[in-house]
């Protein structure tokens, strides 16, 4: 695959691991209780976030970055000076964000934050409750896409940004990136939604309620409350992970990748991993069952099923967006059929219903949904052209 | 780029011509957004191109045209009705398979539609075909085997096909070499160009 943002010959060299820089994650603690689309409300709660690039003096730079299922705050550089540590620990989105890449920390603020109820840093079900001394566990509330986007404006407040040049994600983060541009249209120039829709489907529900009950009727899950028990309901998360992951991939991509291949020269007759597809997803669930919460993954597939902003309008999406002043930009891939194109396509035509700016890219690549974070030279120069032009508009240009 | 800045061309700019300060103009196989990119900068327009190549799809996002990447044979689905006050299809007419239908949808689409198409009664033409071959010139440069004009028409038979749609004809001229052509078009015009309005519905 061709790693070079092309067309952009003016940019820096080498958009490769090594030049990718060392960061240093940061926590933001927030007291005043954030209130939430159940009802309830958090109070007490912590952020953990990266940022790189530096904040222009009118502060008018900044691009944040939200994040799908299983990625964090951690969207671009690497923790470490070692080869190892370099490759271990490099961001997310790499290949997207950073000096000379796409979304270009050398002109851009760029910031990456964990969301609530997730597990990489910020307040989720495994964080202590100052009320109880005890793990959230199964009370940590139900948050949803509006709940996320309402903590990252407070997290946009303390940093001092009032408007963000450009809110961006894929998938489930491209869903935040929506919601913003609805609920905040006054403090983000530029909606960037990739590989994303504005409702999950039936099917999208259906595979993610399967994950839910590998997990909640995992022995080890106990309620919710695994943690005093110091156990993991690892089996559940691994077959989550499993049903996930095909939903990630292409038909196409997997016939490639693995084919019918096997991994001994003949047929064993049993249960153990025989094909090749079978070793995959079991070791991507496996590894998965390592670093991730059992409730976050509960909570944040809920998240996915109850984002629909055009519920409260009767089921208008164009009504839903009647009040967004964003630009936007929305990207899908031709072979994601967990999040096809036609769900973009709803979107462009609710923008455009609105005569909202938008512009809409179909890219014809074979990865699936998980195109969003692959190299790919028409996906990424396309969106380097229009972080160009962001760029451009920031201050007439004059930032050339 | 050099659409970015400066003069339009001169084909591009007869057609500019007709087009309203401020309005909203849709561009349906915009290429790298150069009319477009034009018309937002002189006339304030409110600009949007459709087009299905990965190249100009990024040419436009460069020139800070608005472009919605879609195959125009699926239709315009994504445009509500009369969303538009011009719908440009320019020398892409004669790609679609339905030409009928795509222009019910230009018609449906926007107020006023601007079609141009390369005229195959250009007096070249004619003359490539009276030596028993198919022209292959500037307007046409694709031989037989391998074009992406799936129609071929004359001045004379598209404003047959607009009357019978039921179209009002607002203008017709032909190009040539950037030059408006209204003697004799359908033999002195590499390219015609119709102003269309109140169509198929009407």
């Amino acid at each position: 695959m061709d790693s070079s943002p092309a067309a952009k010959s003016e940019a820096p060299p080498a958009a490769s691991p090594a030049a990718s820089p060392i960061v240093v994650p940061q926590r933001f603690a927030f007291a005043e209780p954030l209130p939430l689309r159940s009802g309830a409300s958090l109070s007490n709660y912590e952020l953990a976030v990266e940022t790189y690039g530096s904040l222009n003096a009118d502060r008018s730079n900044a691009v944040l970055i939200c994040h799908a299922l299983n990625a964090s705050h951690h969207v671009a550089g690497t923790y470490g000076n070692r080869p190892a540590d370099q490759a271990d620990s490099l961001g997310w989105w790499d290949n997207m964000v950073g000096p000379g890449k796409p979304v270009d920390t050398d002109r851009f603020f760029v910031v990456g934050v964990n969301n609530l109820g997730s597990c990489f840093g910020s307040t989720g079900p495994a964080s202590i409750d100052a009320a109880t001394g005890k793990p959230y566990g199964a009370s940590f509330p139900v948050v949803t896409v509006e709940d996320w986007v309402d903590a990252q404006t407070r997290l946009a407040d303390v940093l001092g940004i009032e408007r963000f040049a450009a809110v961006m994600g894929g998938s489930l983060g491209g869903m935040q990136a929506l919601a913003w541009s609805v609920r905040h249209p006054e403090r983000i120039a530029h909606c960037i939604a990739i590989a994303s829709t504005a409702k999950l489907s039936a099917q999208n529900i259906a595979f993610n309620d399967v994950a839910r009950q590998a997990i909640l009727t995992d022995p080890d899950f106990h309620g919710g409350d695994f943690y005093a028990r110091h156990v993991v309901p690892r089996r559940g998360l691994r077959v989550a992970r499993m049903i996930g992951h095909i939903t990630y991939l292409s038909d196409d991509d997997m016939a490639e990748k693995f084919g019918r291949s096997l991994k001994a020269d003949d047929l064993a007759f049993g249960y153990g991993a025989e094909f090749e597809i079978e070793s995959y997803l079991r070791y991507q669930g496996d590894k998965f069952s390592d670093y991730f919460d059992a409730n976050s993954y509960l909570l944040i597939t809920k998240a996915l099923d109850y984002f629909d902003p055009a519920a409260p309008f009767d089921g208008s999406l164009t009504t839903a967006f009647a009040h967004a002043s964003a630009r936007f930009l929305v990207i899908s891939f031709s072979t994601d059929w967990r999040f096809a194109p036609v769900k973009s396509r709803e979107i462009v035509k609710a923008l455009l219903d609105n005569k909202h700016p938008v512009t809409y890219a179909e890219i014809d690549a074979p990865h699936g949904h998980d195109a969003f974070l692959l190299d790919d030279a028409r996906y990424h120069s396309l969106v380097a052209a229009y972080f160009d032009r962001i760029h451009q508009s920031l201050d007439g240009g004059r930032a050339q | 780029m050099s659409p970015r800045r400066g003069a339009l061309r001169p084909d591009l700019a007869a057609i500019a011509a007709w087009i309203a300060p401020d309005s909203s103009v849709l561009d349906l196989g915009c290429g790298d957004g150069a009319l477009l990119a034009w018309l937002q900068r002189e006339k304030g327009c409110r600009c949007v191109g459709v087009e299905i190549d990965d190249a100009k799809v990024l040419a436009c996002a460069s020139n800070g045209v608005e472009v919605i990447q879609q195959n125009l044979e699926d239709g315009l689905a994504l445009f509500s009705d009369r969303s538009f006050d011009t719908v440009v299809q320019l020398e892409t007419l004669q790609m679609v398979t339905h030409t009928e239908g795509m222009l019910r949808e230009l018609d449906r689409v926007g107020r006023e539609s601007i079609v141009t198409f390369p005229n195959f009664a250009f007096w070249s033409h004619r003359i490539s075909i009276v030596r028993g071959r198919m022209p292959v010139t500037r307007s046409l440069p694709y031989q037989w085997y391998d074009t992406p004009n799936l129609r071929f028409a004359t001045f004379t038979d598209f404003r047959e096909l607009a009357h019978r749609s039921g179209f009002t004809l607002r203008d017709q001229f032909a190009l040539r070499d950037g030059r408006v052509v209204r003697f004799l078009p359908n033999l002195f015009g590499r390219v015609a160009v119709f102003r269309l309005a109140g169509g198929t519905k009407a």
